[in-house]
């Protein structure tokens, strides 16, 4: 009984959570992302510049963020999304340069958790390769509005 | 963009009108002095690799998709679109044939702060002269012997693919009449050695305004906006106002320094566009200049 009712809950909490999804237009998911790739690198900058202490879970939360949002992000530009948002019409025209990209942060990102950057120096290391990665694709492939 | 080029011709044509002799006079190279490029004495090479640093060199000298040390081979070969054709980027890497290994110091320097290139002709403005009209003999100095130790390159760029009138370089000496000077862009009142060292970086080799900036229609810079920002000529988007009208009012001077050495905005965005490359050339530079382009980005009025 009450089984059955926790059940149904989950399902119509489903269902509410899909349908406030299939509202967000593909640009307010696709910066959300981003925002989110952002804080993280926020996250790993405070340790690097020493304002907040090393802290490991902190560090592999925030390169797990980058890691899944930057796998998710190249599936979020369907043809027509170029209005009102910052992506560059070189995204359609070059997409597997742009797919390619997003792969190489991914990369990098993964084989910092693998093995986790264990003290501050190696935070300031980890944050100049995903830098080198951020801006090499915004180069091209963004456009400040 | 037609429209543009149209407004462009009429303003050559009323200054064919002048009368020949006349615009000959007013609109004839106009080289340096020769005693202006005289005993400057050995380049200092370490300031001259800043120099090249500041003045973005690489971005547009080295070849197509260059990265790491490749960049200090200035081959030439980009390709640079703009409303009036394609320029084909010149070699100027110390090769004696292709580049200018065998240009004198006067030749180089005109063509760095006049536009004037080795056969008296006047060069394109889409090479920045005129804001490298600023620098200093000595830097330019500096700068010419830090290219000679720059390795040699034997490629030749395809000459440039130009409309009429642009294909001829006389036409350039009206846009010099009209937009090209070597004066300060801003009158800075008690300005201190700090923000006027950021003044000659900026407005000098950074050739920060000539994106910055907007353009009239005859492509000349509105230095009553100065530093204001505009519509970006590459397209969608826009290029940011960094006066502190801007968003970078926010921006305290660390923050500013940190995004020229590291491309992290305060919020963590990352630098893109055409500023990635100008941030990885800024990159190389003292921390004292950038201190001091912050300071005077900090001075400029407000747009
Ligand atoms: C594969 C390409 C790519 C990579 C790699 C990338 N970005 Fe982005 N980023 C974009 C694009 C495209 C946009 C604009 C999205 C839009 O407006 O639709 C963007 C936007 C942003 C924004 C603005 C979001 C908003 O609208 O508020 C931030 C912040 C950001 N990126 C940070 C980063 C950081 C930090 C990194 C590196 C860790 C990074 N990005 C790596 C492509 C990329
Ligand atoms: C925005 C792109 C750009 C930048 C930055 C740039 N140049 Fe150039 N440069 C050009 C173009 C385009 C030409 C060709 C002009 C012409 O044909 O009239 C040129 C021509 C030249 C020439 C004349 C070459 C010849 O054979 O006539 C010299 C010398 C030169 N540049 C040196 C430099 C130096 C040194 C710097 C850095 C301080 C620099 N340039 C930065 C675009 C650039
Ligand atoms: C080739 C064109 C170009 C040149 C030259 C250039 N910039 Fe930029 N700048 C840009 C663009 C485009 C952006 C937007 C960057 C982005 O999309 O992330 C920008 C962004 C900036 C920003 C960040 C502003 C903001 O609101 O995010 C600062 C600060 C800045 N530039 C300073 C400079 C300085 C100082 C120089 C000279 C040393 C300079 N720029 C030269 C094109 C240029």
């Amino acid at each position: 009984m009450n089984f059955k009712t926790i059940a149904m809950a989950t399902t119509v909490l489903c269902l509410g959570f899909s349908a406030v999804t299939a509202q967000e237009t593909p640009q307010a998911k696709r910066e959300q992302m981003m925002k989110q790739i952002g804080g993280s690198v926020g996250a790993l900058g405070a340790i690097a510049k020493g304002d907040k202490p090393y802290d490991a879970a902190t560090v592999e939360k925030s390169l797990t963020t980058i890691s899944t949002n930057i796998k998710a992000f190249p599936d979020q530009f369907p043809e027509g999304s170029e209005g009102n948002s910052e992506a560059a019409p070189a995204i359609w025209q070059n997409n597997a340069d742009f797919r390619a990209k997003a792969a190489k942060l991914g990369n990098d990102a993964d084989t910092l958790l693998a093995s986790l950057p264990a003290d501050q120096a190696a935070v300031q290391k980890a944050v100049q390769t995903l830098g080198a990665d951020c801006s090499s694709c915004h180069q091209t492939y963004r456009m400040k509005k | 963009m037609a429209s543009k080029s149209s407004k462009i011709l009429a303003g050559l044509v009323v200054l064919a009108g002048v009368g020949a002799a006349t615009a000959w006079a007013l609109t004839k190279p106009s080289p340096r002095p020769d005693a202006d490029w005289a005993n400057l004495g050995t380049p200092d090479l370490v300031k001259g690799e800043q120099v090249i640093w500041a003045g973005g060199c690489v971005s547009c000298h080295a070849a197509t998709g260059a990265t790491g040390e490749a960049v200090k081979v200035l081959s030439g070969g980009r390709a640079l679109p703009s409303p009036f054709g394609t320029f084909h980027i010149p070699n100027i890497s110390s090769d004696p044939h292709a580049g200018i290994g065998s240009w004198t110091l006067a030749q180089f320097g005109n063509a760095m702060t006049r536009g004037v290139g080795p056969e008296g002709e006047h060069l394109y403005p889409s090479f920045p002269y005129g804001s490298y009209a600023r620098m200093t003999p000595a830097d330019v100095n500096n700068l010419f012997g830090y290219i000679k130790t720059l390795p040699a390159s034997s490629n030749v760029a395809p000459p440039h693919e130009l409309g009429f009138p642009f294909n001829i370089r006389l036409a350039v000496g009206g846009w010099k009449l009209l937009y090209f000077n070597d004066k300060p862009r801003v009158q800075l009142a008690n300005a201190d050695d700090k923000v006027k060292r950021g003044q000659y970086l900026v407005e000098g080799p950074g050739h920060c305004g000539e994106c910055h900036t907007p353009r009239d229609a005859l492509g000349g810079l509105k230095t009553n906006l100065w530093l204001a920002g505009g519509p970006n000529p590459e397209g969608k988007g826009s290029i940011p106002n960094i006066t502190p009208g801007g968003k970078v009012k926010d921006w305290s001077e660390a923050d500013m320094v940190n995004y020229f050495q590291t491309g992290f905005t305060p919020d963590f965005d990352s630098v893109g566009g055409q500023m990635a490359e100008v941030q990885q050339n800024l990159a190389h530079l003292p921390q004292a200049d950038l201190e001091a382009i912050s300071a005077y980005l900090k001075a400029v009025p407000a747009r």
